[in-house]
């Protein structure tokens, strides 16, 4: 067995690779950025090499720094983690030359999977089912038009070298076909150089479902099941699942053996993944193969209770599957959700910044698992994925992993950037995705505006009243213990309050509360009871308790209008008065939050490099209005639209916190 | 006897009623409450006891002899807010649109003169049209009353105000010398002349709100500490801001109790502090984790932003907290922030609160804007502030402590009876790159040797070793380790004793 391994990676992934390392006796090393200096990767691995600044392509996509640090520090493998170098064939290449182990597939198998026209060549040769398509780059609108009608609309045409989302246009009509074969090429040669597009037919109502390969160098392929991705957002996963809530045991199996075909059409080895779209009659077609190890791999774990990342070292190191397909069992049930620095309040825009407290829910064997490479007071910069951590829940069943997932989202605390958490535990809690009714376009769907106000309140404010009742009484007594009284205090028995949630339309309620012992508080709300146990204090911003005998977490940030609580994705404000002044609070009117399209804010805390716009200037759309750096990247602000400058609200050299006022337009 | 129950309780039931339900609804309509419902909310359930119900003016002029209400226009008394005494006036501006009589501002002043008698706070509920102008020069003595006793009450009690309605003319210079104003946006105002007389003057057109507003006076002048969304909430956090403070000058402030333990540790504070010195973090983040419960009590938040002052406890006792905030201005020193740290050390010295000290801080704001306005004598301010005050100081340098804004902020020289850095400290007169280029500047054309000498510099200075070594940094603490560490100094120094020589008073540089 190797002795020495690299990890050419860093965040979650990176220490992921490093934990497995570390259980199988391996010693690591770590790459790290000028970003990552300090990083928990680095600390984790024995040793930790320093590869340059923090931009990606002077780092961690800089094969001759990767191979200076392998001689370095003696590694006899490299372990390429997902993303940067995990499919370049010449890094694999590189490796090669220099007598050095790859922890992944051949160079061969990187390549031929590599291009959208090979790989789908080759697929058909390996028999795998295809999506009706042109395999052929098409540069004439006119012959597009003719495949199209042969294939039947709506298509898709699709760049080669595309991805992400780029370079791809729907179309339903010889028109529509015309135009994005052009538009298509276009954006294949802006954004990858490669203006070769090909045409397929567009499923209607597509689920992403993906097999998991793993193949050894002695002949041996066996596939572990399947994921379901269907839960995307602009083709970035959010939730994966193992097994698909969608596939019968037949189908499962011809996908399986489909998968495994096309893996040894390319003489692969080690983990991969190929990843089918399943239409609603439950046709599936090859979509592509990835030749590494998926970021969602962590639910075929669970499922299966093999070590992947083991499987790959040991292969990598010549050995010989110790499973036969008929000993990979899928049992229970598990769901990845995918915690990203975004905020679903506003568009999903992407964030950075601070964690400036992090706590993530404590790991449970089978049950709750976290992979993550950040701890308290790590910073998410801007320079690589937003992907602060993977939340992993296992469960019997379906429903119990989801169930697991929201109490698991609910104990995740993340404060100091804007994260997707909320959302993340809106969807587990989704009636269709309950019923497993989800299509890759579910997310666009259901939230076109990400999380609205709407979307936020709760569907049992009654719940979040009795909770708040109860870290009310808390804070009352903790003031009653206050010194300097004249009168000593009376000890807390039971009070007469009135809860307000919300905002505008505030709902009310009648509240008793009557405490029972120091941790057991009964909580009418209106008429109806809950009888709550809770040791919780007032330094916790998880409030842990059981409701009525069942676990209740939620999430509690202070403001000085009353408790604000999240919990299974809701949030609300709820104030609690004492029952003889609730009609003084009822007096109180709403506000309206100012109008801030109005006002050019700063999207994120940063330095005004340069304003551009002086009071009184006419700005067309598009036009620069100022340009705001954050951790050395300059951000462009332009004009929505034609607008004219009403006012300045800041200068040159000013620092701005996030959504401070920059300009104020007529 | 019966006839003068009955017309005891007809007289109660008047006074209760203050103007009427016509103006209480009017009261409401503008989204305010009305002077009893205020000390409804403000006094705990049943404590109010008050004063002068029967309190009517002497005015025979205009009419008045005819118009008269009891309290006249001005509810006041005393009770308890979590327990502790307090006095408070709260006034009616459904009687007489609140304006000031004689008899009025002899109401305020004997509920000041007993607080400071037996020892506590008066709290002012603000909410007054301005003199009663048919009195006069009556009015004006009045005004003048409650003026002259704020000032013998500065620094034996507390005094708070909360600015819930029109406060214009003579009326703002009670607030003014109080120690605290605070005030409900869109509903309050002060000024001292109003946009009317603005424009005949200087035709500058400027609304009420522009003017005196609390967005106005919490951002721009820094008349006010803060500003609440309504009256619910300001008087919600009116009770909360009086749990940190004494109720006197020869009292401690009060123990909450708490379930933070002192010896917890932060291991992100290790990374609080970026390795360039150039990029600004945040100091409330610091704050936030030091001290119990993360429970801070914040004064001038939106105003003069690079310095941070306000109230907080470690182990359940009271600490003033002020801060340079590296996020704003590079936490800098400059006119508004020397003011408004000044003032703030000035009330915790008054009334025994200690204070903690947190210096990131890279000088004085340079620029014509500054030295026109004075801030020599401003700067000064916070000096004389920092050096007269005999409360326990305990200071801790993060980053920069550069030049004489070292000295200033709580330094040893200053009496600081704890003083630490941080690992990142950096204490010197200046930042490496300007250092060099004043003490090499015959070598600026040779970039080879500045680059060294600066270097030389950074390794002699960017460190709190040099301070270290004369005394001046008693320890150098792990950021992790604050809490802890800052617990044990406040805990030793209770007991302080430390006394200025006898003199009337100081003469601060006003």
């Amino acid at each position: 067995m190797f002795k020495k391994i690299l990890i050419a990676n860093r965040g979650e992934i990176a220490c992921r690779v490093i934990k497995t390392a570390k259980k199988m006796g391996i010693k690591t090393v770590a790459v790290y950025s000028d970003a990552d200096d300090g990083a928990l990767h680095m600390r984790m691995a024995d040793e930790a090499v320093h590869i340059g600044p923090a931009a990606s392509a002077e780092s961690y996509l800089v094969i001759d720094k990767i191979l200076d640090a392998i001689k370095q520090t003696g590694a006899e493998a490299v372990h390429p983690g997902y993303g940067f170098l995990s499919e370049n064939k010449l890094f694999a290449e590189a490796l090669e030359k220099a007598g050095v182990a790859f922890i992944g597939p051949p160079k061969g198998a990187i390549e031929a999977m590599g291009d959208k026209i090979e790989s789908k060549k080759l697929a058909i040769n390996a028999g795998v089912s295809s999506v009706p398509g042109h395999v052929e780059a098409i540069d004439d609108p006119e012959e597009a038009v003719k495949i199209a009608n042969g294939i039947g609309y709506p298509v898709m045409l699709k760049a080669s070298a595309g991805g992400g989302g780029k370079g791809m246009r729907l179309a339903w009509n010889d028109d529509e076909c015309r135009e994005g074969l052009v538009s298509a090429m276009n954006e294949g040669r802006a954004s990858f150089g490669d203006d070769r597009v090909f045409i397929e037919k567009f499923i209607e109502q597509p689920r992403h479902i993906e097999i998991q390969v793993m193949a050894d160098k002695h002949g041996n392929t066996l596939y572990f099941g399947e994921r379901e991705c269907s839960i995307q957002r602009r083709h970035q996963k959010v939730l994966e699942e193992a097994p698909s809530p969608f596939l019968d045991e037949a189908t499962r199996e011809a996908m399986g053996e489909q998968a495994v075909a096309l893996a040894k059409e390319v003489d692969y080895c080690s983990a991969g993944t190929v990843e089918f779209i399943v239409d609603k009659d439950k046709n599936f077609y090859f979509l592509e193969m990835n030749t590494r190890l998926q970021v969602e791999h962590p639910v075929t774990e669970l499922i299966t209770g093999y070590d992947l990342v083991e499987l790959m070292i040991r292969v990598a190191n010549d050995e010989k599957l110790p499973m036969k397909q008929e000993d990979v069992k899928l049992t229970g049930w598990a769901l990845e959700a995918r915690l990203y620095a975004e905020d679903p309040e506003r568009g999903f825009l992407p964030s950075t910044g601070r964690l400036v407290q992090y706590t993530a829910p404590e790991e449970i064997e089978g049950k709750v698992r976290v992979d993550t490479g950040v701890e308290e007071g790590a910073e998410i910069s801007m320079f690589y994925d937003p992907m602060i951590a993977k939340l992993v829940t296992g469960g019997k069943d379906r429903k119990e992993a989801f169930d697991n997932m929201q109490q698991a989202l609910d104990l995740y605390h993340v404060r100091g950037l804007s994260h997707n958490l909320g959302f993340l535990n809106q969807l587990c809690g989704d009636e269709d995705i309950r019923a497993g009714n989800m299509t890759t376009n579910f997310i666009g769907d259901h939230y076109p505006d990400g999380m609205t106000e709407a979307l936020l309140a709760p569907k049992n404010p009654k719940l979040f009243a009795a909770v708040a009742s109860m870290i009310h009484m808390r804070e009352l007594e903790e003031e009653q213990g206050l010194s300097g009284r004249a009168t000593p205090a009376e000890p807390f028995k039971k009070g007469k309050f009135n809860a307000f949630l919300g905002e505008k339309d505030k709902i009310e309620y009648k509240i008793k509360i009557k405490k029972r012992s120091d941790t057991h508080v009964t909580v009418k709300v209106d008429r109806e009871e809950f009888e709550i146990e809770s040791s919780w204090s007032p330094i916790e911003p998880i409030v842990k308790t059981m409701v009525n005998d069942a676990p209740v977490v939620m999430q509690l940030d202070t403001s000085e209008g009353g408790s604000i609580l999240s919990h299974d994705g809701a949030r609300i404000r709820v104030q609690l008065i004492e029952r003889r002044l609730a009609h003084l609070l009822r007096l109180m009117p709403y506000k309206e939050p100012p109008d801030l399209s109005k006002f050019l804010l700063s999207p994120m805390p940063g330095l005004l490099v340069r304003l551009s716009v002086k009071e009184g200037d006419q700005v067309k759309a598009g036009s620069e209005l100022a340009v705001v750096e954050a951790m050395k990247m300059e951000n462009i602000l332009r004009a929505e639209q034609d607008v004219t400058i009403k006012a300045v609200y800041a200068e040159d050299g000013d620092n701005l916190a996030v959504d401070q006022k920059i300009v104020e337009f007529e | 006897m019966k006839d003068i129950i009955h017309a005891l309780e007809e007289k109660r039931d008047q006074a209760r009623l203050g103007g009427g339900q016509r103006r209480i609804d009017a009261q409401h309509s503008k989204g305010k409450l009305t002077a009893r419902e205020r000390i409804d909310l403000f006094l705990d359930e049943g404590s109010f006891e008050e004063w002068d119900m029967f309190v009517e003016h002497d005015c025979t002029d205009f009419g008045m002899e005819e118009n008269k209400m009891p309290g006249d226009g001005v509810v006041t008394g005393y009770g308890t807010v979590n327990g502790r005494q307090v006095f408070v006036f709260s006034q009616d501006f459904t009687v007489f649109g609140g304006s000031l009589s004689a008899a009025h501002a002899r109401k305020i002043v004997k509920v000041m003169e007993q607080a400071m008698k037996v020892g506590v706070p008066v709290i002012g509920l603000n909410d007054s049209g301005g003199a009663r102008i048919q009195e006069g020069v009556a009015s004006l003595a009045g005004y003048a009353d409650v003026f002259q006793q704020n000032v013998l009450a500065s620094g034996v009690i507390p005094q708070i105000s909360m600015i819930m309605g029109p406060c214009a003319g003579g009326a703002v210079y009670s607030p003014a010398i109080t120690d605290y104003i605070f005030m409900v946006k869109d509903s309050s105002y002060m000024f001292v002349t109003g946009p009317e007389v603005v424009k005949t003057v200087t035709n500058e057109e400027v609304t009420q709100e522009e003017l005196g507003g609390a967005i106005t006076h919490t951002t721009k002048s820094g008349v006010a500490d803060k500003a609440f969304e309504n009256d619910v909430e300001a008087i919600g956090q009116l009770r909360r801001f009086l749990s940190f403070l004494p109720s006197n000058n020869r009292e401690k402030a009060p123990s909450k109790p708490t379930s933070d333990p002192a010896n917890r540790v932060e291991m992100s504070l290790d990374t609080l502090v970026p390795e360039n010195p150039n990029k600004p973090y945040d100091m409330k983040e610091l704050i936030h984790k030091m001290v119990d419960e993360g429970d801070f009590f914040e004064v001038q938040p939106e105003y003069a932003a690079n310095i941070i002052c306000g109230y907080a406890r470690v182990e359940g006792q009271t600490v003033g907290i002020v801060a340079n905030q590296p996020m704003v201005l590079a936490g800098c020193l400059d006119i508004a922030s020397s003011i408004k740290a000044a003032r703030f050390i000035r009330f915790c010295d008054s009334f025994n609160i200690p204070i903690l000290t947190l210096v990131d801080v890279p000088g004085f704001l340079p620029g014509t804007s500054q030295e026109y306005g004075g801030i020599i004598k401003h700067g000064a301010k916070l000096l004389y502030a920092y050096a007269e005050a005999t409360v326990p100081k305990v200071t801790l340098i993060t980053r920069k402590a550069y030049g004489g804004a070292y000295d200033v902020m709580a330094s040893k020289h200053l009496r600081g009876d704890v003083n630490y850095a941080w690992p990142s400290a950096e204490i010197a007169v200046m930042g490496a790159k300007g250092a060099v280029e004043i003490i090499f500047r015959a070598d600026r054309d040779n970039p080879k040797k500045i680059a060294e000498k600066e270097q030389e510099y950074k390794d002699k200075f960017a460190n709190p070793f040099v301070a270290g070594s004369l005394g001046f940094i008693d320890d150098v603490i792990r950021p992790h380790n604050t809490r802890p560490r800052i617990a044990r100094a406040l805990r030793m120094l209770r007991t302080k004793k430390l006394e200025n020589p006898w003199r009337k008073h100081g003469n601060i540089p006003l």
